[in-house]
């Protein structure tokens, strides 16, 4: 076996193991073990990946395995990583794990829970190491169909209902997706050779234009609906509004990045011309996703929709991003996605546990929690200075990456949106202060309150792995921004010959 | 020349102290973070203070001018192919005084606050925030490329969004913060843009490179235009947008007032002597780039402080809150350094107005520090900010009252005390090139005068108020840092400032122009006099003056309305204009039509589902019906 396959390995034996387990307790020991061993590998991948690039390996894509599958088909088994998917890896081993701990005290069908979260979570990284199609699609949707059980059963509020609209939009946007898949598959001969599934293989084959027309938004939309591409967006709120704290954090921190990496890795890789053509249409909606997410979160009255509408002004920066088609602007988004990942999964876990605490996300019955709980609320302060883009944390290294890559763009057209974009880093620090002002500062609103306790250990754990990736990467952006630069040729490549052509 | 590079321990120390006090905070003894925070500043002080010796004093006979150097950098990030952010250290005249300046202010307020803060719960939460902005804020001055300075803008504004709301269980601490760091957040966009514009023309951000008069982008400015004006003036005009939001100029100023809830040494470091000038420190930085390529920016620069100047000094005369004076009063000093640099020229003696700029920051960092710090002891006395409610105090607060008085003085304009030699060479810079400014900043010097003696007698002299507790004067550590900053207001004004910070680094001798510095002493002293008439003693003619003027009055203590219209306009506009139909749009349109999507296709659904009814006779039916309908089109179809 190679040790990517480890990857969706662990999880599957973590789930074995969950299953043989007798109570609460050795159920999130299992699970804690497992996901520990899983992020000690993404750590490990991400050094040998490093110590591979410095020994001079230049291929596009390390530690390859191809085992065939389907042959009638052509459907292989096909794994591979870059920078780029090294770096969501590491992402996903990072959130996943300390979801688990944020899901310490989940009592209600503990094993049963466990078993989706990590199902789900070997669907994502699953994901993340494909590089075939089909066997992409596949792992896409089992990272999706958890996400159903997982609010219908553990969430809070309108479950059923938040879970069918996520479900049936996301279905929706599969649909789209697997005719794309499928319709890039079929045009894969186009340079004479067999019909594939491969990614690196249909990079080299020019499909033909009115194919790329036809199949360049759907995939685009279909990944994009992952990703909070207004006006696809609203199953975002009310999903993260019912979802159990650790889904939120897994929805949010990875899932949602499920729909940038796709959209980068299959629209944008495989079909350059459509993008190139296209391109101005998303960009403008993905700038009033993120103005309008912005503008969204101020009104909100609930901790998660205020969240949930920030992911959206978030998520659709990286959109934006992707569609600006230039290096720095992708490295950007790349950057802006483990960022994003890592402190929405942050925010999450802390409105769990402050919900946890005092039964109410409404901003206007909490007050005063800096007293009762500082460790949690300078997390709070923290989780939300990144959000904001405050230097020394992951966002501005993300968001200035972008804006400086966008705003290299040659025409009036991109530079004005970068500016629009721009902007809304000003709405972003009005919404967090406000939550910020009303529900940790000023004096406690509710007695109730002063019988509060401060972190357990479980969630020093949750939020201080969190913490120390979100300033790590502020702090010391270079290793990883360089490691997503390098993987960056080939798309780069693709895209600009669609220009000279 | 010697090896520069420990200058890298300047920024470094207050960071490592910043980590050290948060991570314990509320595991150490207060007292103790107390004074490893002050011992870290004082190492840090005579670090900086040991730099600037070795950069001014100790150099080869005749060396010419001042050399920009930067001991340590290192690349932080690849932003594109071209840019680069490197974080590193720059030393050339400015910022070695700006070190100087940072350091002392930082370390008398460190000092202080061991007394003033006292007791607090938050001690060392407090002496952590405080090493957080003495960080930031030498790595702002320090910056060798713009972007860097950027990243601690905006670290700066955080400190001070942290320590303004510092009393987090007051409402109104709590929204002056949020207050402070939104505006500021709203001119850093302007900053951001114009860094993106800058960088666009220039492709880098260094800071030698791009103010390098011989450099390509001076010579050759660029063709870019955008609405007809040039792209640098652009740029460098948004640049100065966010300058103009830190340094509280007109009308981005509305935050400075509002931050005095901070605690009392927050505000005379922060908001009176360090962080409020990085404004001007950004403007003189790309001084030769506002020179060379785009004039029109520096007139704005000199026209917005000239009326900032004015517009708070008018206020200043009718606050009755004394912290709430000394800001305005801030804002009208800074006002004063924005138009030195405005018309200012470049190279040797016509660098006046930016060597004179220079100056008077480095003295306003002296003696506005002093006045806060006075204040605070002031407040710290008698347990109120509301100079209505004092008198008299000069019996009780002996310390405080002289150094208060010099710090008067000093602001003032009187000799021989450092606000003259600034002040005077900032008249005469404006007497040169622009008459019309000149003359408000006569009038500025005047209204100066009197609010500062208004404030003065106010306090000290006045009705003999009861006060319920005897008010005592403040420990040593509090009286000693007032002391220390009295001798610096008193004496800065010798320094040879045109032989050291220069616009070219050449150094060029100063010629008083009594035309111009005997008026302006008399003008300060005819404040003082008025002053002296209304407020000595208590009397009926300020309340008379208020009625008679009644409407400018109003208008004035109400710092004309600029809040009130700020407040419409994010209230009324951004939050129920905008805002509430974004969220009203989201839920009734987008998620409507999505949740319509879903309501007809269960309603075909309801309507399809008859058709699987189970009985033999209905599918028979409509299967018949089926083969005769397809019957008839092919025949239909086949035969025509």
């Amino acid at each position: 076996m190679d040790f990517l396959t480890l990857f969706v390995v662990v999880p599957v034996l973590t789930i074995i193991g969950i299953v043989f387990t007798k109570n609460m307790k050795q159920t999130r020991l299992v699970s804690a073990v497992g996901m520990s061993i899983q992020l000690v590998l993404a750590v490990a991948l991400v050094f040998m990946y490093l110590a591979e690039r410095k020994a001079g390996n230049a291929a596009e894509m390390l530690f390859s395995h191809s085992y065939v599958w389907f042959e009638s088909l052509n459907i292989s088994y096909i794994v591979g990583v870059d920078g780029i998917s090294v770096a969501m890896i590491l992402l996903t081993g990072i959130v996943v794990l300390t979801g688990v701990f944020a899901s310490w005290k989940v009592d209600f069908l503990p094993r049963e829970f466990f078993i989706s979260l990590i199902f789900l979570s070997s669907g994502v990284f699953g994901f993340f190491i494909s590089l075939d199609l089909f066997t992409m699609f596949l792992f896409y949707e089992v990272a999706v169909i958890p996400m159903y059980l997982l609010i219908g059963i553990w969430g809070t509020g309108p479950k059923e209902y938040s879970a069918m609209k996520l479900t049936l939009m996301l279905m929706g946007a599969s649909a789209l997706l697997l005719v794309g898949i499928l319709g890039i598959y079929f045009n894969s001969n186009a340079g004479g050779g067999e019909l594939t599934f491969n990614i690196m293989e249909i990079a080299k084959v020019k499909i033909p234009m009115d194919a790329q027309r036809m199949f360049f938004p759907m995939t685009f939309i279909g990944f994009g609906v992952l990703g909070a591409l207004f006006p696809f967006h609203t199953w975002s709120p009310d999903g993260h509004a019912s979802a159990p704290t650790a889904v939120s954090m897994l929805h949010a921190g990875v899932l949602m990045k499920l729909g940038g990496y796709g959209a980068f890795r299959v629209a944008m890789f495989l079909l350059p011309d459509a993008a190139q053509e296209m391109a101005w249409i998303f960009l403008i909606l993905t700038s009033i996703s993120v103005v309008y997410g912005a503008f969204g979160a101020i009104f909100q009255k609930d901790l998660k929709y205020i969240n949930a509408y920030s992911s959206v002004s978030h998520c659709g920066l990286v959109l934006f991003a992707i569609l600006m088609m230039n290096k720095a602007a992708l490295n950007g988004a790349i950057l802006q996605m483990i960022s994003h990942g890592l402190m929405t999964a942050l925010f999450f876990a802390l409105i769990g546990m402050i919900y946890g605490r005092t039964h109410t996300r409404m901003i206007d019955q909490l007050g005063g929690l800096m007293k009762v709980m500082p460790i949690l609320s300078v997390s709070y302060v923290i989780a939300g200075l990144a959000n904001l883009g405050l230097p020394g944390l992951s966002g501005f290294v993300a968001e200035m990456t972008i804006f400086f890559g966008a705003f290299q763009h040659p025409d009036l057209f991109h530079r004005i949106l970068t500016i629009t974009a721009a902007a809304s880093i000003v709405i972003t620090a009005v919404y967090i202060l406000r939550v910020v002002g009303q529900i940790l500062y000023g004096p406690i609103t509710n007695e109730h309150f002063l019988k509060l306790d401060d972190a357990h250990w479980y969630e020093r754990v949750s939020t201080g792995v969190l913490i120390f990736a979100i300033a790590g990467i502020g702090l010391a952006p270079l290793w990883l921004s360089d490691m997503i630069n390098d993987s960056l040729n080939p798309i780069v490549n693709q895209l600009m010959q669609a220009i000279v052509k | 020349m010697i090896d520069f590079s420990f200058t890298i321990l300047i920024p470094l120390i207050p960071f490592i102290l910043f980590l050290l006090l948060g991570l314990t905070s509320g595991k150490m003894k207060p007292v103790l973070s107390g004074y490893i925070g002050t011992l870290g500043l004082s190492v840090v002080t005579v670090l900086s203070y040991f730099t600037a010796y070795q950069y001014f004093f100790n150099r080869e006979a005749g060396a010419g001018v001042f050399e920009k150097i930067i001991p340590f950098h290192t690349v932080w990030i690849h932003l594109t192919e071209k840019l680069h952010v490197d974080l590193g250290i720059l030393l050339d005249p400015i910022s070695v005084m700006m070190m100087v300046v940072i350091t002392t202010v930082s370390l008398m307020v460190h000092i202080y606050s061991m007394g003033y803060m006292k007791g607090d719960k938050g001690f060392s939460r407090f002496y952590s925030f405080l090493s957080l902005f003495s960080f930031s804020m030498l790595g702002l001055v320090v910056a060798p490329n713009i972007f860097q300075m950027y990243i601690f803008w905006e670290l700066v504004g955080v400190s001070s969004y942290l320590l303004i709301s510092y009393y987090y269980e007051k409402p109104s601490a709590v929204s002056a913060g949020k207050k402070a760091f939104i505006v500021t957040r709203f001119a850093d966009l302007g900053f951001l843009v114009g860094i993106l514009t800058l960088s666009y023309i220039s492709g880098t951000f260094d800071f030698v490179t791009l103010t390098d008069p011989q450099g390509a982008l001076i010579t050759q400015g660029t063709s870019l235009t955008f609405m007809g004006i040039s792209a640098l003036t652009w740029a460098l005009t948004l640049i100065f947008m966010g300058g103009a939001g830190k340094s509280a100029m007109f009308p981005l100023h509305i935050w400075l007032p509002d931050a005095m809830e901070g605690p009392t040494p927050v505000s005379a470091l922060i908001h009176a002597a360090t962080m409020v000038v990085a404004g001007v420190y950004l403007v003189a930085r790309l001084f030769p780039l506002y020179f060379f390529v785009a004039p029109d920016a520096l007139t704005i620069v000199a026209y917005v402080g000239g009326f900032t100047s004015l517009f708070a000094a008018v206020i200043a005369c009718t606050q009755t809150d004394i912290k709430r004076v000394l800001a305005f009063s801030t804002m009208s000093q800074i006002g004063y350094m924005m138009l030195a640099l405005g018309v200012s020229g470049y190279g040797g003696e016509h660098g006046l107005g930016y060597m004179a700029s220079m100056f008077h920051l480095f003295t306003h960092a002296m003696f506005k520090a002093l006045l806060f710090l006075g204040a605070g002891a002031i407040i710290h006395a008698v347990h109120t900010n509301n100079m209505n409610e004092m008198g008299g105090l000069r019996k009780y607060l002996p310390i405080t009252h002289i150094t208060f008085l010099i710090a008067c003085l000093t602001i003032s304009g009187i000799p021989p005390f450092s606000g003259f030699f600034s002040k005077d060479e900032i008249l005469v810079a404006a007497f040169e090139s622009n008459r019309f400014l000149f003359f408000v900043e006569y009038a500025v010097a005047g209204i100066t005068a009197f609010y500062m003696f208004r404030l003065y007698f106010n306090v000290f002299w006045g009705k003999s108020t009861h006060y319920h507790h005897t008010p005592h004067e403040s420990p040593f550590t509090m009286t000693i840092p007032l002391m220390v900053l009295a001798l610096a207001s008193m004496f800065t004004g010798f320094i040879p400032f045109s032989d050291l910070v220069t616009s070219n680094g050449e150094a060029f001798t100063l010629h008083t122009n009594w035309l111009v510095a005997i008026p302006s002493v008399l003008i300060g002293m005819a404040g003082i006099a008025l002053a002296w008439v209304f407020y000595k003693k208590e009397t009926a003619i300020p309340d008379q003056l208020a009625t008679t003027l009644s409407s400018p009055y109003k208008w004035s203590f109400n710092k004309f309305y600029i809040d009130e219209v700020y407040l419409f306009v994010t209230k009324k506009i951004i939050f129920d204009r905008v805002s509430e139909p974004i969220a009203w749009f989201d839920r009734h349109v987008v998620d409507a039509s999505m949740n319509r999507i879903a309501w007809v296709t269960n309603l075909a659904s309801d309507q399809i589902k008859g058709l699987q009814s189970g009985q033999l006779q209905k599918y028979g039916f409509i299967f018949i019906s089926g083969v005769i309908i397809l019957t008839f089109t092919f025949v239909y179809f086949l035969f025509n």
